[in-house]
């Protein structure tokens, strides 16, 4: 931490090991700034959970240190708690209580003066958009109104740091996106410093100011999303001509714009020297040799090449999500050809 | 108790009574099925009252210690099943965040479960007086049979939380209970000790401390005041309601390793 950018989360060398498991974290070290979403990206199993327990206090590291709001999480878990809110990986509430009474309780669990309890209570309630089910019990709410109670409970006393562990998963694509909004106005406008983990390719690139990403317990890399993507650099074109005879006449073409990429069993993918630039080059190129093509395909590099770059492999389970990227985010351009 | 720990434990003490009122599942067997094994036995075993030496002419009365036993029981159930969903469903994570003591946490789950075993208590009174039990102590024997039905519900209760704090598991829990149930038919719950005649039943009932809290209350019921019955279950009530908060708190600890 400095004199003169105090941050809001600091560790150094955190370690937690697991009776007879190996270390689910082994020695990372965080630094986030106040105000800044921070996305915690890695596979299942990758120690994003147990990162997130060790910094609000729920579970005592092996070994290192952490600063939260300043405070030690170690020697300091009271003063920890009261700066941070947090929605753990499950949303955890009780299916026999209304969402106003979640809110009752948590409010008083808080130490928040009655009068005060009542007013924040309709305000959260409203901004997550919950005031018409407020009186419903839990056990009736969907997936995405049971995510933004959690949110809301995690706000009451108005912390200064925020720890999401996977907020939107298991949600449709409405309830991420509303989710992603209030998270982002929340930092924007309040200031509040966000602590995000999440599976989800397309959530750190949309939502976080920077990413670390983490595979068996060590941080591979860190940085925000356009530099770590520009780290692994030029976009790739893929190219599946009509007629299988034609991949050697493709590829011979393809060879004058960049290397091999790796392709689908049809096609053929060169990484463009030129940049996206190039696109339009690679299709003259193609058409002037009468190769006739069933599919061209611009990739842009995207955090699971990242991932694929620092660990050999590609993010687990997110072969789906990595299509959604394109989708959201405009980085893949399919062409019929 | 400071006003901030009063406060979370009335919340919690609210939670706990709200949601239990709110799953018919633990209320209506733990109301229905004491009093139907009350109606059965009382009309089956009323010959034993013609026994040398049975305390009572009438085996309703004598048998009506029982459903508070078995109220209590229930009690060890649902409070340990609702704890250990807390736990399953990461809701005690939850709480662990807020500033909120763990003392209040037990407090406050217990408190609830003895609101419940309130209402279980006059029910299971009321139903009996109105089907001719008699309440040799009186008003005050009333008063006395709730509160040590109370106690006891309390101390259940805290075995039941802490074997939901040491196993995190709902079913472990209710694993429990036909544990429970085993020490209370091994109990003086159908006969007085002095009458069984089975030589191990009658050792295993007289180290049994169920056996005195069903005479504690039984006793009111039967012969009045008697104090030499009322010590000895008020205190064993007591002591069970001492070690096993004692036990849950340590357990508490373990569970909940917020530095």
């Amino acid at each position: 931490m400095t004199a003169d950018h105090p941050a809001s989360i600091e560790a150094t060398g955190l370690v937690r090991e697991f009776k007879k498991g190996p270390r689910a974290v082994d020695g990372i070290d965080l630094h986030v700034a106040p105000g800044e979403i921070f996305g915690f990206l890695g596979p299942n199993g990758a120690g994003k959970s147990t990162t997130v327990h060790m910094l609000t206090t729920l579970l005592p590291p092996t070994a290192g240190t952490a600063l939260v709001a300043g405070y030690d999480v170690v020697r300091q878990g009271p003063d920890v708690r009261r700066a941070i809110g947090a929605a753990l990986q499950e949303a955890a509430l009780d299916p026999f209580l209304t969402g106003r009474e979640h809110m009752r309780l948590q409010t008083a669990l808080h130490g928040l003066p009655p009068d005060v309890r009542i007013a924040r209570t309709t305000e959260l309630l409203e901004r997550v958009g919950l005031e018409d089910a407020a009186d419903r019990k839990v056990g009736s709410y969907s997936g995405g109104m049971k995510r933004r109670l959690d949110l809301a409970l995690a706000l009451v006393h108005s912390p200064r740091i925020l720890f999401l562990d996977e907020p939107t998963t298991g949600l449709d694509i409405q309830s991420r996106t509303a989710l992603w909004d209030e998270v982002s106005r929340l930092a924007r406008e309040d200031g509040v410093t966000v602590f995000l983990t999440t599976q989800y390719l397309e959530e750190a690139d949309v939502l976080a100011d920077r990413v670390g990403i983490i595979d068996h317990g060590r941080i591979v890399a860190e940085g925000t999303p356009a530099a770590l993507k520009g780290e692994i650099g030029r976009p790739t074109v893929e190219i599946v001509p009509c007629a299988a005879t034609d991949r050697e006449a493709v590829a011979d073409v393809l060879g004058r714009f960049g290397e091999r990429a790796g392709a689908s069993p049809k096609g053929v993918a060169v990484r463009l020297a030129g940049g996206e630039g190039q696109l339009a080059d690679v299709v003259r190129a193609l058409d002037a040799e009468h190769i006739p093509l069933e599919h061209v395909q611009l990739h842009a590099p995207s955090l699971d090449d990242v991932f694929l770059a620092k660990t050999g492999r590609t993010l687990e389970g997110a072969g789906d999500d990595e299509e959604a990227v394109g989708q959201v985010t405009g980085e893949t351009e399919t062409v019929a050809a | 108790m400071s006003s901030a720990l009063g406060t979370q434990v009335g919340h919690l003490a609210r939670r706990s009574v709200v949601r239990t009122f709110r799953q018919p599942a633990q209320v209506v067997p733990a109301l229905i099925f004491p009093l139907f094994l009350l109606a059965v036995n009382s009309s089956g075993l009323s010959r034993a009252t013609k026994l040398p030496g049975f305390p009572t002419s009438s085996y309703l009365t004598f048998a009506l210690a029982v459903p508070f036993m078995q109220g209590a029981l229930f009690s060890v159930m649902n409070a340990g099943t609702d704890l250990a969903r807390d736990i399953e469903t990461g809701f005690l994570n939850r709480l662990a965040l807020t500033p909120l003591r763990g003392g209040a946490l037990l407090a406050g789950l217990l408190a609830g479960t003895v609101v419940v075993a309130l209402v279980q208590s006059a029910v299971y009174l009321l139903v009996g007086l109105a089907a001719g039990a008699n309440l040799a102590s009186g008003v005050g024997g009333a008063l006395a049979i709730v509160a040590l039905s109370l106690l006891i519900t309390l101390g259940f209760g805290a075995i039941g939380l802490f074997a939901a704090l040491r196993t995190g598991s709902g079913e472990a829990v209710q694993g429990l209970f036909p544990l429970f149930f085993v020490t209370l038919f091994l109990s003086s719950g159908s006969l007085p000790r002095n009458l069984i005649h089975t030589d191990w039943f009658r050792e295993v009932a007289t180290y049994n401390p169920v056996s005195y809290l069903i005479e504690g209350i039984r006793s009111l019921l039967v012969d009045g005041w008697n104090a030499q019955a009322l010590e000895l279950g008020f205190g064993i009530a007591a002591a069970i309601a001492v070690i096993a908060m004692l036990a849950a708190s340590s357990a508490l600890k373990t569970r909940m390793v917020r530095t």
